[in-house]
């Protein structure tokens, strides 16, 4: 069953999801989103308190 | 091998260089294992790891790409011991992403890393290097220890993978599917850590 005419990108057929793994597909920047969330959370202070004992350790 | 004492500026600099790498280092180990309080406490185990290999840290050098090597190594030791098992973070699971143009359904963060989830960890890594943090080829191949054409190929490869999961909506659903990954992610790595040293390179 061959649907030609489709604007929904999750019925791409066999042949045009190849070209789609290609190009920048189009959730490329949610997993940027997914790793600069956690960049921009505040630092637990866990982090804090071990990179404060960092330097007790020389 | 030749180590010279750091001068107190150096280190300093280390200090403060190392610092500012946390949150990407908490980025990248969030995605290399899905929860998020033992990716800190491997941040943690790589912190201490950096702060004792300093001497061999080169000044001018990326402090980011040194340290994704020390976590990635510290990963890979942790997951051949078995520490992570098919854990999932569902804190994330309420956030969602901005709908893509052209994009009916928004894509959930949840979704994505629970695709992210059940890539191989070979391919994770190099989707989430490049992909996410923004590392060239080059840099990535680098981090991993690998060629270039290796880097190119695992990206596509993730990429394909994930365009057919979340286009298709193909995602393994929460817990018992993630193990399932993670079974999978756990014999793949015994093959990764047999190509790849284990000692922190500059």
């Amino acid at each position: 069953m061959s649907s030609p005419k489709t604007d929904k990108p999750g019925s791409v057929t066999g042949k045009a999801k190849d070209s789609q793994a290609q190009r920048s597909p189009d959730w490329a920047n949610g997993l940027r989103q997914l790793y600069d969330s956690v960049v921009d959370e505040d630092l637990p202070d866990s982090f804090k308190d071990l990179l404060s004992q960092l330097d007790a350790k020389d | 091998m030749e180590v010279t004492e750091r001068t107190a500026s150096e280190k300093a600099d280390f200090k403060r260089e190392l610092t500012q790498v946390v949150p990407h280092l908490r980025a990248f180990a969030r995605g290399l294992c899905g929860r998020a309080d033992m990716a800190d406490d491997l941040v943690q185990e790589a912190l201490l790891k950096a702060w004792a290999a300093q001497d061999r840290f080169q000044p001018g050098t990326s402090m980011r790409a040194w340290t994704f090597v020390i976590l990635r190594n510290a990963y890979l030791t942790d997951m051949r011991r078995n520490r992570f098992r098919g854990e999932y973070d569902e804190t994330v699971a309420e956030r969602i992403l901005t709908a893509p143009a052209g994009q009916e359904e928004p894509i959930h963060l949840s979704d994505m890393h629970r695709a992210l989830l059940t890539l191989p960890a070979e391919r994770r890594e190099a989707l989430l290097l490049v992909g996410a943090g923004g590392f060239s080829y080059e840099e990535a191949a680098t981090i991993c220890d690998c060629a270039v054409g290796t880097i190119k190929s695992r990206v596509g490869r993730a990429r394909a993978a994930l365009t057919s999961m979340l286009t298709d909506g193909d995602i393994p659903r929460r817990s018992a599917d993630d193990a399932t990954a993670h079974r999978a992610i756990l014999e793949e790595l015994d093959e990764v850590a047999a190509g790849n040293g284990i000692s922190a390179r500059g």
